[in-house]
C-alpha cells in the first residue's frame, strides 16, 4: 500500500492550486520544508510569505491578506497555530469571519521524538470551540489533497489538522470529499466506530479483526469534525446501538466529544472515546507512542467489545 | 481640503458626538478617543481615498483601528463622513445596535477590520499593505496605535514584517498620551526608548505633536516620499484633549460621564449639539 503523510499532499496539492487560482497566496513561520509549503514558495516566490518564528503575526497578516481578496493558506505546526495563536484566531479571523485556511501540520503524538511540548492533542477542541470556524482532519493523502481543494472554494475560515508521519494510502482518486460529510466506508450492524485521521486506518484494521470474531463493525470516516455530521451519527447509533469514536487528540474535547454531543442530544447509545486520554505526550518514534497510548486497532476493538455489552 | 478652520470644525463635532455616545451607552473610551480626534480628522477629511457611498471600493485606502477600544472616535469620524447617520451614534454599544464596543467590520460600513484585541489590527493592517505591494495596487494602509498597546508582543512581531516586507504603503500613527489603564506607561511598563525601538526595528520613525494639523500633514507626507521602509508617526498627544477635566486623567480611559459631565463637556466644546 502506497504511503503518504498529510502534509506531503497538503504541500502537493498547494503547488496544484495555486496554478488555477492566483488568489491562493501561501504563509509559513519558518517551517516551509517540514509543512511542504516550500513547493508552493519555489512555485510561486511572489505568493509566499515568510514570516518568520511569529505564529501570531502569521495568522494577522493572512487576515489582513484576506480582507483584499486573496486566500490566504497559513502554516505552521499544530501546536503554535492553534495553541499560540489561537486568540489571533478567535478574534481577527473567525469573528469577522475572513477566509483564511489554517493548515496545521505535525498534530498529534505522532511527530514523535520531539516530545510533548510539540505534540498538539488539544487543537481540534481549541478550533471546534470558535464560532465560524470549520474543523477538518483528513485521514489520508487523498483526502488531504482533495479538501485543500474544497477549502479553497470555501468563503471561511477553516482548520485543517495535518500529520508528520506517512500514512497508508485508503482512498481512491474517485474518493469525493465534501465539508461536514461523513462517509461510510464498512458496512456493519453490532456497532459503529467512528473515525477520523490516522485512526481511520486502525478503524478498518479492527473491522478486519472483529470479523473474524464474527463482529459485524460499522466503520464511518469523519473528516469534518466541525460542522459534524449529525444524520450520519444519528443513523449509526439507530442501526448498530453502540458507537466508538478514534482520534489522535485528546478524547477532551475532539471527535469524541463533538459524536458525544449529537448523540446524548438526538439519540443516546452506549459509547467509548478511543483517544489520547487527557495526558501529555513524550518522546518517542510514533509507532511505539501509538501502542502506549492506546491508539491502535486492538484498542478499538477492545472498546468495540466493552460498548456492545453495554447495549 | 487642508482648510485648518473647516478640518478644525469638524475635529470639534466628532469630539461633542465621543463624549455624547459614550454618555450615552454609559460605557466606553472617552480618554483615548479624544486624544487621536485630529489623527482620525486629518485622515479621513484629507489624506485618504475613501467614498462612503461605496465603501468597499477596491482601491480604496484602508484604515484600522488598532487600538480597538477608541471606537467613538472611528464612529465619529465615519459618521460624519457620511458612513452611517449619526443617530447611530447614540446606540453604541446597545444590545442589537450596528456599534459594537469594539470595531466590527461586519456590521460596520467603513471599519476594514474588527479589532479590539491589542495588536491585532497592526499585523493586518500589515497583511493588507501586503496585498497592496503585491498587486502594485496604489491604495494605502493607515493605522492608529495605542502607546500601551505597544507592550503587546504581537506589535513587535508585526513591525518586524512591515519592515522585512519593505511596506512603504503603510503609515502606523502611536498615540502617544503616555496613560495607559493602570497609570503612567513608563510606571506600569516602560515603552521608551519608543522611537529608537522603532527605528531600530527598520521603520521611518516621525515625531509629532497629534494635535496640530500641519504637523499631521508634513508626516504623511513625508511617509509618501519614503521608500522601501514603513513609517510610523509617534504622535505626541493628551489623553481626553479638548475636555479640561478630563485631559491626562488616567481615570478617564475607560470610564462614561456622568450628565453633570456631559453638560461641563459640551459647554467646553462650544454648546449643545
Amino acid at each position: 500500500m502506497k504511503k503518504i503523510a498529510t502534509r506531503e499532499a497538503y504541500g502537493n496539492a498547494l503547488v496544484k492550486l495555486g496554478k488555477e487560482n492566483e488568489n491562493v497566496v501561501v504563509l509559513d513561520a519558518d517551517l516551509s520544508k517540514s509543512t511542504k509549503t516550500a513547493g508552493f514558495k519555489k512555485e510561486f516566490p511572489n505568493r509566499f510569505f515568510n514570516m518568520g518564528i511569529a505564529e501570531q503575526n502569521l495568522i494577522g497578516a493572512a487576515a489582513g491578506l484576506s480582507t483584499a481578496g486573496k486566500i490566504p493558506f497559513a502554516s505552521t505546526f499544530a501546536m503554535f497555530a492553534a495553541g499560540r495563536a489561537f486568540e489571533i484566531i478567535r478574534n481577527s479571523v473567525c469573528y469577522p469571519k475572513l477566509n483564511v485556511k489554517i493548515c496545521a501540520t505535525h498534530a498529534g503524538i505522532t511527530v514523535g521524538e520531539d516530545g510533548a511540548s510539540h505534540q498538539s492533542v488539544e487543537d481540534v477542541a481549541a478550533m471546534r470551540s470558535i464560532p465560524n470556524m470549520t474543523v477538518i482532519v483528513p485521514a489520508d493523502g487523498v483526502e488531504a489533497e482533495k479538501v485543500i481543494f474544497k477549502v479553497a472554494e470555501y468563503n471561511g475560515p477553516v482548520y485543517v489538522r495535518l500529520g508528520r508521519s506517512a500514512v497508508p494510502t485508503i482512498f481512491d482518486e474517485s474518493y469525493e470529499f465534501e465539508i461536514g460529510k461523513g462517509i461510510e466506508i464498512k458496512e456493519g450492524n453490532d456497532a459503529t466506530v467512528i473515525a477520523c485521521g490516522i485512526m481511520v486506518n486502525e478503524a478498518i484494521k479492527a473491522y478486519e479483526i472483529l470479523k473474524e470474531e464474527g463482529i459485524s463493525l460499522r466503520v464511518i470516516n469523519m473528516p469534518t469534525i466541525k460542522p459534524i455530521d449529525t444524520d450520519i451519527i444519528v443513523k449509526a447509533a439507530k442501526e448498530t446501538g453502540a458507537i466508538i469514536t478514534a482520534e489522535e487528540h485528546n478524547v477532551i474535547g475532539g471527535l469524541g466529544s463533538a459524536v458525544s454531543e449529537v448523540l446524548a442530544e438526538n439519540y443516546p447509545v452506549p459509547v467509548k472515546r478511543v483517544g489520547v486520554k487527557d495526558t501529555f505526550g513524550e518522546s518517542g518514534t510514533p509507532n511505539e507512542l501509538l501502542e502506549k497510548y492506546g491508539l491502535t486497532a486492538d484498542e478499538i476493538v477492545k472498546a468495540v467489545k466493552e460498548v456492545i455489552n453495554k447495549k | 481640503m487642508r482648510d485648518h478652520n473647516e478640518l478644525k470644525k469638524i475635529a470639534n463635532s466628532m469630539r461633542k458626538n465621543i463624549v455624547q455616545m459614550i454618555h450615552d451607552s454609559k460605557s466606553g473610551h472617552p480618554g483615548g478617543s479624544l486624544s487621536a480626534v485630529e489623527i482620525l480628522t486629518a485622515l479621513y477629511f484629507d489624506e485618504m481615498n475613501v467614498d462612503p457611498q461605496n465603501p468597499k471600493k477596491e482601491d480604496r485606502d484602508r484604515f484600522v483601528l488598532s487600538k480597538g477600544h477608541a471606537a467613538p472616535v472611528l464612529y465619529a469620524a465615519l459618521a460624519e463622513k457620511g458612513y452611517f447617520s449619526k443617530e447611530e451614534l447614540f446606540k453604541l454599544r446597545k444590545t442589537g445596535a450596528m456599534l459594537q464596543g469594539h470595531p466590527d467590520m461586519k456590521g460596520t460600513p467603513g471599519v476594514e477590520m474588527s479589532t479590539g484585541s491589542l495588536g491585532q489590527g497592526f499585523s493586518a493592517a500589515c497583511g493588507m499593505a501586503m496585498a497592496s505591494k503585491m498587486d502594485n495596487a496604489p491604495w494605502r494602509v493607515y493605522a492608529l496605535l495605542g502607546d500601551g498597546e505597544v507592550q503587546e508582543g504581537l506589535i513587535w512581531e508585526a513591525a518586524m514584517s512591515a519592515a522585512h516586507y519593505k511596506l512603504d504603503n503603510l503609515v502606523a500613527f502611536l498615540d502617544y498620551n503616555g496613560l495607559q489603564i493602570d497609570g503612567k506607561n513608563e510606571d506600569v511598563m516602560n515603552i521608551n526608548p519608543i522611537v529608537d525601538k522603532f527605528k531600530a526595528f527598520g521603520w521611518n520613525v516621525i515625531e509629532i505633536d497629534g494635535h496640530d494639523f500641519d504637523q499631521i500633514f508634513a508626516a504623511l507626507d513625508s511617509a509618501k516620499e519614503t521608500v522601501g521602509q514603513p513609517t510610523m508617526v509617534i504622535a505626541k498627544t493628551v489623553k481626553g484633549k479638548g475636555v479640561s477635566f478630563m485631559e491626562n486623567e488616567a481615570g478617564w480611559h475607560g470610564t462614561a460621564p456622568s450628565d453633570e459631565d456631559l453638560a461641563n463637556a459640551l459647554k467646553e466644546l462650544g454648546g449643545e449639539m
